[in-house]
């Protein structure tokens, strides 16, 4: 039981596949504009590593090595496919769906359900590997949400859409600052992310 | 003129790195010094160039809504458009493991400097964002889709060549030890991305 605890907390902390491993910043940092986005973004990479990693864990001892990176390619393709058809099929989350353009599709190439794939669950059990893939999404969503949270309530003063700012203090001349809405904020935001993290935690840095 | 204006835009205003954030996973592990950098670059431009195109007439010809009315009228509603992300990545993938076999074949000195870069390049999402790009765009001819492909692969070479020249300077430089390395590289990226934005603007 405390192997299974281990791989599931690892991706949320001390293996956070973006403040420590760096992976999956390319489809990540474009959709933290609002925190909706971000959390549709957050739960589908982690459906997709769960799923994904479940699979090429069953698949693992009939994948030829040549060409595996293929056949994972297409595994996570598919699923990717899924949740972008299931996105589609509703109303509520059409509106959602068209906000992430490309991104979305993007979670194939999102390197962290790769990487998830070549270091665990092609060498572990499903269940192991399942949990592995679902956790790593969550400390990738994580971070997602934070990043999102500072970037909606400095940049548009609300969250999830609500007013959160007093109009009180709008009258008294605040106003929302245009710099954390450009996408290089994201990117310092998360330099500040971190910065943060590894002075926390002293085994993480770097020399 | 509108080719010049498309490949102006692709490399600055709409830079895959700065504007959209795409290929950032290898943008950031390969851009330790230029040497290595320039090679992936170069690479991608290669890519690219090839994938594109091949991408857009699979995505005119076959996977449009309607586009199979060629073959036959009676094909003219059906839309496969759901299909392109496994056909896209498929098609990236097999022409990258083709480019691979080409270099190691006739460039066998490029081949060993890439080494495992070169594969890594199927998973690097500047590509697979180009093509889904490129379906978004709606591009009339294949012209345009070649152009995008080169400007868009030339602002990735470009970026990160100059990330690798201030990351190769700033390993001498006194930084804060949470900040080392990951830290410091991202805040760099963050500065850049707010240069490039004097581009925005831009039309030609």
């Amino acid at each position: 039981m405390g192997k299974m605890k281990d791989t599931f907390v690892t991706p949320l902390l001390k293996g956070n596949p973006i403040t420590v491993l760096v992976l999956g910043i390319c489809s990540s940092l474009a959709v933290t504009v609002e925190l909706k986005g971000a959390l549709v973004m957050a739960l589908s990479v982690t459906i997709v590593t769960g799923l994904s990693s479940l699979v090429c864990s069953l698949l693992r001892n009939t994948i030829p090595n040549r060409v595996r990176i293929i056949i994972q390619l297409v595994v996570v393709s598919l699923m990717v496919i899924l949740v972008d058809q299931f996105l589609k099929a509703f109303e509520s989350t059409y509106a959602i769906d068209k906000s992430l353009s490309v991104y979305i599709g993007l979670i194939i190439t999102n390197c962290i359900v790769m990487g998830r794939i070549e270091a665990f669950a092609l060498g572990n059990k499903p269940f192991p590997s399942l949990v592995d893939g679902l956790a790593s999404g969550m400390g990738y969503g994580a971070i997602l949400l934070i990043v999102a949270f500072f970037r909606e309530l400095l940049g548009s003063g609300t969250l999830f859409g609500y007013q959160v700012i007093p109009e009180a203090l709008y009258n008294a001349g605040y106003v929302n600052n245009g710099l954390v809405i450009l996408p290089p904020f994201a990117l310092i935001l998360l330099g500040c992310i971190i910065w943060v993290h590894r002075s926390l935690d002293k085994e993480l840095q770097e020399k | 003129m509108e080719y010049i204006s498309l490949f102006v835009k692709s490399i600055f205003v709409d830079n895959m790195i700065f504007a959209y954030f795409l290929g950032m996973c290898s943008y950031l592990a390969v851009s330790k010094n230029v040497k290595t950098a320039n090679g992936l670059g170069i690479a991608v431009i290669g890519v690219l160039l090839i994938t594109l195109p091949v991408n857009y007439l699979l995505n005119t010809y076959f996977l449009k809504p309607g586009a199979m009315a060629w073959i036959d009228p009676s094909f003219a509603d059906v839309d496969l458009s759901f299909l392109s992300f496994i056909i896209f990545i498929a098609v990236i993938a097999a022409i990258t493991q083709l480019v691979e076999m080409l270099v190691e074949k006739f460039a066998p000195s490029l081949y060993s400097s890439l080494g495992i870069y070169l594969p890594l390049i199927a998973v690097n999402c500047a590509i697979l964002g180009g093509s889904l790009f490129m379906q978004q765009r709606d591009f009339v001819n294949i012209g345009q889709p070649v152009v995008y492909a080169l400007g868009s692969g030339i602002g990735w070479y470009l970026a990160i060549v100059c990330l690798a020249a201030i990351r190769e300077k700033m390993s001498y430089s006194n930084v804060p030890a949470g900040l080392k390395g990951t830290g410091i590289t991202f805040i760099t990226v963050g500065l850049m991305g707010l240069a490039f934005m004097i581009f925005m603007g831009i039309t030609l």
